[in-house]
């Protein structure tokens, strides 16, 4: 009785503190959007008001339209690149994860924590060498830059093969007795049974392919495939003192993130307990 | 060649049709840069005329690290001093902060799952948003944070052109930013800490403070270490904030190592790629060792 009041006070109190700082945590956004659909003069004329006085689209008209730098190209781009990885990295990914967690070969084990020792080795490293195998490949300015170095990770191969070490070996047993070869076990057995594993290597992917800045700020020198943070921090500059319009950029530049999150927000917090409680 | 022989053959090149694809990916893209680098820091190496590269030994390291001289000197030892100093402010925010939340959020009060959404939310925002989002709120003029604190009586403050608020802006937009993973991370490692052992903890008659040091914190070290390691190494490579953000400034007070590479390897009038990779080199083995000396240090704390 007496544990059970102790618990409902720390859940009260738990409840306040929360509440107070997921308000100031959400604040900005809400001014953000809410300075999207002010107009210029009243962005900048200095009001606290989360509404608007004059409810205006004039700033997302401007920024769609926009043919210097358009938002809506960015996003383009950026869905293309990442969506383009996201598809071959599930590919290599998991024949990968299928090699090191359910086939049995030589030195298996010790292939796989090589790799993922490789992790540790800082990316700043592999820059420099990077974009000059750009310039050999001439990938300078072009898609394959985005899609492919990126293939190599070892982050999703890890998730997978996790989840394939868990899967039964009598299943992959009787599939064999059953006349099945490998690619057949891989294609028809493995990857259904790690669909939830493979939603959550395709939400990172795509979120770290997504967010890149570094590397498409250096490999590509033109808007033809130029990505959406690249592009937002070109309009930084153009837009300069226009809030209404950096701020309506702004506001586009989260909705995909956001509708992706909404829909999926169980995989996107299983994907991060998973690597952080087997650290 | 026997039946059986042809099939064992075959057999062992199973695995490899499954981790080559993956494998010849990893070491174009991954191993070869990575020594393909050494290679290049021993160069005074030219990216678009491959002809005028010379070879210059160790030259490239001693000028970053010994010359005095030399202005690439001047720029990795700033550089480093800013890295270090975003390091030493983030880290400690970055990890207590997410850990405070985690435990407030562990008793599953009422609409849990929408602070964790919110909280975790900004972590999708690629840098560019972020930048954006801040230089809008911290405005000196019309931003909506120093518009509150005048309401409170308080001059507008400089955030982002005047140090210390410099550093204090990219230190709060990163724990804004970042602080959803480390977050989630510890919320399922306290969700393992056995309630019977705080029970000990209160019939003893222990403090909040006491029942983390000697029961929490002991109990998710793993967990702890590996966040440690994680949001150090991410706060070394620390880029987007200082370049968008502050643009380095006030008088390259904020213009980090990460800043510099990129700036010597592929801008100016005059790229060296040489130097920024000699630079990016000697950062890497100070990140190494840093990760491998906390590693150390966290585990004797919970001995």
């Amino acid at each position: 009785m007496a544990l059970k009041a102790v618990e409902d006070k720390k859940k009260r109190i738990s409840f306040w503190i929360l509440s107070i700082v997921s308000i100031v945590w959400i604040l900005p956004i809400i001014w953000v959007i809410s300075t999207s659909f002010k107009t210029e003069s009243e962005a900048v004329s200095g009001g606290l008001n989360l509404i608007p006085r004059e409810f205006t689209f004039e700033s997302y008209r401007y920024i769609f339209t926009d043919d210097q730098h358009n938002v809506l190209f960015y996003v383009f781009n950026s869905f293309r690149a990442a969506g383009l990885h996201v598809f071959f990295y599930l590919i290599v990914a998991s024949l990968a994860a299928y090699a090191y967690g359910i086939l049995q070969f030589k030195g298996r084990d010790k292939m796989f924590w090589m790799l993922v020792a490789t992790m540790m080795i800082p990316v700043v490293m592999n820059l420099v060498p990077l974009y000059s195998l750009m310039i050999t490949f001439e990938w300078i300015n072009s898609l394959q830059a985005l899609v492919v170095p990126g293939l190599g990770g070892v982050f999703g191969i890890f998730l997978l093969r996790q989840f394939n070490l868990g899967i039964p070996r009598d299943i992959i047993e009787s599939a064999q007795i059953d006349g099945a070869n490998h690619f057949q076990i891989y294609w028809r057995l493995i990857l259904p049974l790690t669909k939830p594993a493979l939603v959550v290597v395709a939400l990172f992917a795509f979120m770290a392919n997504w967010n890149e800045y570094l590397w498409p700020l250096v490999v590509l020198n033109d808007d033809t495939y130029r990505t959406l943070p690249v592009g937002l921090a070109l309009m930084q500059g153009n837009y300069n003192i226009y809030y209404s319009r950096l701020m309506a950029a702004t506001t586009v530049s989260m909705i995909p993130v956001m509708a992706i999150f909404m829909v999926a927000q169980r995989y996107f917090i299983k994907g991060i307990t998973m690597t952080g409680s087997k650290g | 060649m026997k039946p059986q022989d042809a099939k064992s053959l075959r057999s062992r090149l199973v695995p490899g049709a499954f981790f080559l694809p993956h494998l010849i990916i990893f070491s174009i893209f991954f191993v070869f840069p990575f020594f393909y680098g050494i290679y290049i820091s021993f160069f005074d190496w030219n990216l678009f005329n491959p002809d005028l590269r010379e070879f210059v030994g160790l030259d490239n390291f001693r000028r970053i690290l010994f010359d005095s001289d030399s202005i690439y000197f001047r720029y990795f030892w700033n550089g480093l001093r800013n890295t270090l100093t975003f390091v030493v402010l983030s880290v400690p925010p970055l990890v207590i902060f997410p850990l405070i939340i985690a435990s407030l959020m562990n008793v599953e009060p009422k609409g849990y799952k929408i602070f964790r959404a919110i909280f975790y939310l900004p972590n999708l925002f690629s840098i560019a948003t972020l930048v954006l989002i801040w230089r809008w709120v911290l405005n000196t003029n019309v931003g909506a944070l120093n518009l509150t604190l005048g309401e409170l009586g308080i001059d507008n403050i400089p955030w982002l052109s005047e140090q210390p608020f410099a550093w204090i802006s990219l230190v709060l937009m990163t724990v804004w930013w970042t602080i959803g993973g480390n977050m989630i991370i510890f919320t399922a490692s306290l969700k393992e800490v056995p309630d019977n052992l705080y029970e000990a903890g209160d019939i003893d008659g222990a403090s909040i403070f006491q029942k983390m040091r000697y029961i929490t914190l002991p109990y998710i070290r793993n967990q702890l270490i590996y966040i440690t390691i994680m949001t150090t190494i991410a706060s070394f490579n620390v880029f987007g904030q200082p370049q968008l953000g502050t643009e380095g400034g006030p008088d390259e007070s904020t213009t980090v190592l990460m800043m510099y590479i990129r700036n010597i390897a592929f801008t100016g009038g005059r790229p060296n790629p040489g130097v920024a990779t000699a630079m990016a080199i000697a950062m890497g083995v100070v990140i190494i060792l840093i990760g491998v000396g906390q590693a150390k240090i966290i585990k004797r704390m919970g001995d």
